[in-house]
């Protein structure tokens, strides 16, 4: 049985000499939902963005459902794929980011159809109707018409997270996607991922809502100083962490979130 | 008529002013679609090309705008004719001044799209656009938006500078006054005209430009 939707396998990235990934291997299982947490700077965010080569890894490989993401051999030679190259590919993997990134010159029915009208080659009835759908599925379908600078922060990352339902990709990678969120309007974003994780949806989530990863994810990766240092169940690495530097972690963070350490 | 009437000088200068018109049509295109072309390469081009493509660009940017129209327009229609490549008062003032304009458009929309959030562009290559469809659906609507005071700006400038095209026998609206100042004698009544006629052009262009960015405005 082969469920294996993403493995990444010795993935590492430096900037200007300084190692941000060292040597990083997970792999995740289709309707899986993985969580990676860890201190600021640990290496998640490149991590996550290295899967769909927003940043071009220095090694590694990765592979979306038996597929090599980002390389190919042109002349006997292998080497990383062009932005154009990489299309294709990207529109198998949605992402959403921290700052949400809506297209502010559209309107919200127009930022979620863009993905299906031009990468997916829909007729622009049936991405508009797409679109309505996948606004549906984040209660946002009364804000159609509205542009993205009418709308509050959370109703726009679901904006967002509905743009990339609506490019149908096997897996969605989440960017710490309520870290630029007023308190008051996390609740209704984590709310949509929840639903989305119930709904069988594949994702990776990098997130610093320690008690959200514990809830929702099926697996934690705890990344510190670009290696994984602690993974598994979530419940396990979150309550029972094994990793001095995980219990460490947990502990300042749960201070803040009033968890037990 | 009278060719000291000011019926017969409007209608002398107003064939002065048709040239005008397309030769800062033609200059506009030119400068539109080259500046264009420059600021996307000068932005979006990546590593090992990059640091060439910033040094051609920013060293035509920089000698473009350093040099005055009219030695352009000299070099272009003087210059080459001595070597034998006789262009026409008006191709030779299109090409100039759509050069110089080239060199100032490409600084405006680089600085237009160095301002977008590198994000937006991200997020749209991120969701399986090509960067070329990304450049049209999220970079270009927006950049034009940001930069349309600008291009008024500019369309304004370069309307009134097609008169140095004078200087070069460009029978435009300066070139058809003068002659009818050494003709007629009626200085301030021929440059009169010639001033309202400058005027009854660009503000139209002003008005329109005005009113494109209100309308861009007002959605959102």
């Amino acid at each position: 049985m082969n469920d294996t939707l993403l493995t990444v396998n010795g993935l590492k990235k430096s900037y200007g000499g300084t190692p941000v990934l060292r040597d990083i291997s997970f792999s995740l299982r289709k309707g899986e939902t993985l969580s990676l947490i860890g201190p600021s700077g640990s290496g998640k965010s490149t991590c996550l963005r290295c899967i769909n080569f927003l940043e071009r890894p220095d090694a590694g490989e990765i592979s979306l459902d038996g597929e090599r993401i980002g390389r190919v051999m042109k002349r006997g030679r292998e080497r990383d794929m062009s932005d154009r190259e990489l299309a294709p590919q990207r529109r198998h993997i949605g992402m959403v980011f921290q700052l949400f990134y809506l297209w502010p010159h559209l309107t919200v029915r127009d930022n979620v159809a863009l993905p299906a009208l031009k990468a997916g080659g829909m007729s622009r009835s049936d991405a508009r109707k797409l679109a309505l759908q996948s606004l549906d599925r984040v209660h946002l379908l009364h804000k159609a018409d509205d542009y993205p600078e009418r709308l509050s922060g959370g109703e726009q990352q679901r904006v967002a997270i509905a743009r990339t339902l609506a490019q149908k990709a096997k897996l969605i990678l989440f960017d710490e996607p309520t870290s630029a969120l007023d308190p008051e309007l996390v609740g209704e974003v984590l709310t949509v991922i929840r639903e989305l994780a119930d709904d069988g949806l594949s994702m990776i989530l990098v997130t610093h809502e320690i008690r959200f990863a514990r809830d929702v994810a099926d697996r934690v990766i705890f990344m510190d100083g670009g290696v994984i240092v602690e993974e598994g169940p979530a419940a396990k690495v979150i309550d029972r962490p094994q990793k001095e530097r995980t219990r460490a972690f947990l502990g300042q963070v749960g201070a803040a979130e009033g968890l037990p350490a | 008529m009278n060719p000291g009437s000011v019926p017969a000088i409007l209608a002398t200068l107003l064939a002065g002013a048709l040239t005008a018109l397309q030769i800062a049509t033609g200059a506009a295109l030119l400068a539109f679609a080259l500046g264009l072309l420059l600021a996307v390469v000068n932005v979006f081009v990546r590593a090992p090309l990059a640091r060439a493509t910033h040094l051609v660009i920013g060293a035509y940017v920089e000698w473009m705008r350093n040099v005055p129209a009219l030695a352009h327009l000299f070099i272009l229609y003087f210059g080459l004719a001595s070597v034998g490549w006789q262009l026409s008062p008006k191709v030779a003032a299109i090409t100039g001044l759509g050069l110089v304009g080239a060199a100032v458009l490409c600084d405006v929309f680089s600085a237009a799209m160095r301002a977008l959030p590198a994000g937006q562009r991200e997020a749209a290559l991120a969701c399986g656009l090509t960067p070329l469809q990304a450049l049209q659906t999220v970079v270009l609507p927006q950049v034009l938006q940001f930069t349309l005071p600008a291009l008024g700006n500019y369309a304004t400038q370069l309307i009134k500078d097609t008169a140095i095209a004078s200087a070069i026998a460009a029978p435009e609206i300066m070139f058809y006054a003068r002659s009818l100042v050494t003709s007629t004698f009626q200085t301030p009544l021929i440059y009169g005209c010639a001033i309202l006629l400058y005027a009854s052009v660009i503000y139209p262009v002003n008005w329109a430009f005005a009113r494109l960015e209100r309308r861009l405005g007002a959605g959102r």
